[in-house]
């Protein structure tokens, strides 16, 4: 066997295996069991979906306290909490700030870490092991540990409140993390491609390049996604380190209303959705994808 | 990083049976190595710059008694420098074995454990519950049933604390429904028993969708010449689960598991976002270290700085024991 990872690594399309023709007959599963199985599954996708359809519900409410009396709603459901949220607030302007950080964690991250998950996958050089440690331990670094002394750096250096700032506090977990999801992806690669391209007299770095890196834009795609996801919510360090409502991200943004607007429940449902739903727009769009890549890698997601 | 395979690094790569002495040997690792260490460079470098050097940088300020009345700051112009002094290990000692440790440490430390313990358990056979049950073949709507289910994770997290807290404010629409069943409606965002059922509860509804997608992905693989087997033996479908689905799923459990401890351990957004700084008993001690770092005035750099490095120490404590015990018990995890 050539690698362990290679060979429990689930088949990419879980889904697209192909039906089981001389499988049993599972039918004789009682009816009992199979009406006990879409209950179950009713009630779990209504909790699921509960929650984020309330909150859309509410953010239809034009009085502050509808979230209280929703039966009011029915009644006076406007769209004016959005017009106002997109019209009167810094709302762009957030969306703008959080584009720019996620974007550019997600861009610095992946590049830099393209070739290390890729070193990590195909060589055993001296070393290897603590690299790979390293990349683990980092990973899961409780956001305290590096919090006081990022904030007394990046206050040395004249970087709170910049986009800048924020960029390097991510890339702390952007970084390992993309090297890691990407080494998952890259043993999902057979070995023989590089074998061809060494052949072929193309250097590590050739081969990498022209061969390897194109076959795993789809890895590539969903370690970018994860890092976007990721800078795009994260709360504690985007709360410490942007002091300036022209610099907050929408997910301090989003908590600025409760003092800015005097607790405007309305206002801060209509962000709370037109955040959400883009975002998860995307999320439905590349799920497939995304489940793959975490499978595949066998980590974190 | 229990595969302990060797792959050739490259098929050029000169390996003779005789082992050569010492300058020789790094020679011949730098040559055959060397592209290997340029392709990781950029992460060494990466990593030794944004996390090393802070962290040296927090270890540092650990043994010190740095806060934001004595740090180097600038007001307006004038810019003041740092007045802390160095001393030792008193920081440790304080939180560990201090007068109030209890109060502000080990507490805090069994409420982190607590909630871990639960919220991973609930996510895991939450999660595994609906995999089986998505995993039926002739399931009608299973696409569906899926889609719907992973809504929470689709979701930003701060986002649905957000509406998480519209439902649990006092007169919510749970405490409306506990109320017209005639049930006591408890206040969930004020009274601490009931913050604390609140957090396992919102963290419960974030966290299944990953065990149940990661799961469900473990359960198709398993080869399903398996249950025919079993089947053919007579095995009820409690052994079959016993005996065919638990052992398949060793692997991607023995990794959800690990996962989902780190981050419920270090889950931050969720109890900050739910209770602010209003809830010092829900307060596990990622929020907590915050809180003494930034909740406050003045703000506790060093006290701060050592939770974090108490937390780390724990967290890879805990993660080379459970690393051994796999290995004994010969799982392979992608650790």
């Amino acid at each position: 066997m050539s690698t362990e990872t290679l060979t429990k690594t689930p088949v990419p399309e879980p889904a697209a295996a192909p039906p089981r023709v001389n499988a049993p007959r599972r039918g004789r599963r009682s009816r009992k069991a199979s009406l006990a199985s879409h209950a179950v599954l009713i009630v779990a996708s209504l909790v699921a979906l509960f929650p984020i359809a309330w909150l859309v519900f509410l953010s239809l409410g034009p009085d502050k306290d509808d979230y209280l009396h929703p039966s009011r709603i029915l009644d006076t459901a406007t769209l004016s909490n959005y017009t106002f949220v997109l019209g009167q607030t810094n709302f762009l302007k957030w969306l703008g700030n959080t584009l720019i950080v996620s974007l550019g964690t997600t861009v610095i991250g992946v590049l830099v870490a393209a070739t290390s998950g890729y070193a990590v996958s195909r060589m055993r050089f001296p070393g290897y092991k603590k690299f790979m440690w390293v990349l683990l331990v980092t990973q899961m670094f409780p956001v305290a540990v590096l919090m006081v002394p990022m904030y007394v750096i990046l206050s040395d250096l004249g970087l709170i409140d910049t986009y800048a700032g924020l960029i390097v506090v991510y890339l702390t977990t952007a970084v390992p993390y993309c090297a890691w999801l990407m080494k998952g992806y890259f043993d999902t690669i057979p070995l023989e491609i590089d074998e061809a391209g060494r052949v072929d007299g193309l250097s590590p770095f050739g081969t990498f390049f022209r061969l390897i890196l194109p076959l795993a834009r789809p890895g590539l795609a969903v370690a970018a996604f994860y890092t976007m996801i990721t800078a795009w919510s994260e709360v504690a360090f985007a709360t410490t380190f942007m002091l300036d409502d022209q610099k907050y991200t929408l997910a301090v943004g989003l908590q600025s209303f409760i003092s800015e607007h005097d607790a405007q429940r309305q206002y801060m449902a209509a962000t709370a959705v037109l955040i959400a739903v883009p975002i998860s727009a995307v999320f439905y769009l590349v799920q497939k994808n995304l489940v793959t890549g975490l499978t595949a890698g066998g980590t974190k997601g | 990083m229990t595969v302990a395979v060797e792959r050739p690094a490259a098929p050029s790569g000169g390996d003779r049976g005789r082992r050569p002495g010492l300058t020789a040997r790094l020679k011949n690792g730098y040559q055959k190595h060397w592209y290997a260490y340029a392709m990781i460079a950029p992460v060494v470098i990466v990593l030794a710059l944004i996390v090393l050097y802070p962290l040296v940088r927090g270890f540092y300020l650990t043994l010190t008694d740095a806060d934001s009345l004595n740090s180097a700051r600038t007001i307006g112009v004038n810019h003041i420098d740092a007045t802390y002094k160095f001393i030792g290990l008193d920081n440790y000692a304080d939180i560990l074995w201090g007068p109030t440790s209890y109060d502000r440490f080990w507490s805090h430390f069994i409420w982190t454990i607590v909630w871990t313990a639960s919220c991973v358990t609930l996510h895991y056979v939450i999660g595994l519950g609906l995999a089986l049950l998505l995993n039926q073949k002739d399931l009608r709507g299973r696409t569906a049933y899926r889609l719907m289910l992973i809504l929470p994770w689709a979701v930003p997290t701060f986002v649905t604390v957000f509406a998480w807290r519209f439902m649990l404010a006092d007169s919510g629409v749970i405490n409306t429904t506990l109320d017209a069943m005639s049930l006591p409606s408890p206040s969930w965002l004020e009274d601490p028993l009931f913050q604390q059922i609140a957090a396992i509860l919102v963290n419960t509804w974030c966290g299944v969708p990953f065990m149940m997608v990661s799961l469900l992905g473990g359960l198709q693989s398993i080869d399903s010449t398996l249950y025919e087997a079993a089947e053919m033996d007579g095995a009820s479908a409690w052994q079959q689960f016993r005996n065919v689905t638990l052992p398949g799923l060793r692997s991607v459990s023995s990794t959800v598991v690990l996962l989902g401890i780190i981050w419920t351990f270090n889950q931050f957004a969720i109890i900050f976002l739910l209770f602010g700084n209003t809830a010092p008993d829900a307060q596990i001690l990622v929020t907590w270290a915050f809180y003494l770092g930034f909740g406050q005035t003045p703000r506790d750099y060093a006290q701060s700085a050592t939770y974090g490095v108490l937390l780390l120490s724990l967290l890879i404590v805990f993660t080379s024991v459970y690393r051994r015990w796999l290995n004994r018990n010969d799982v392979s995890a992608a650790i």
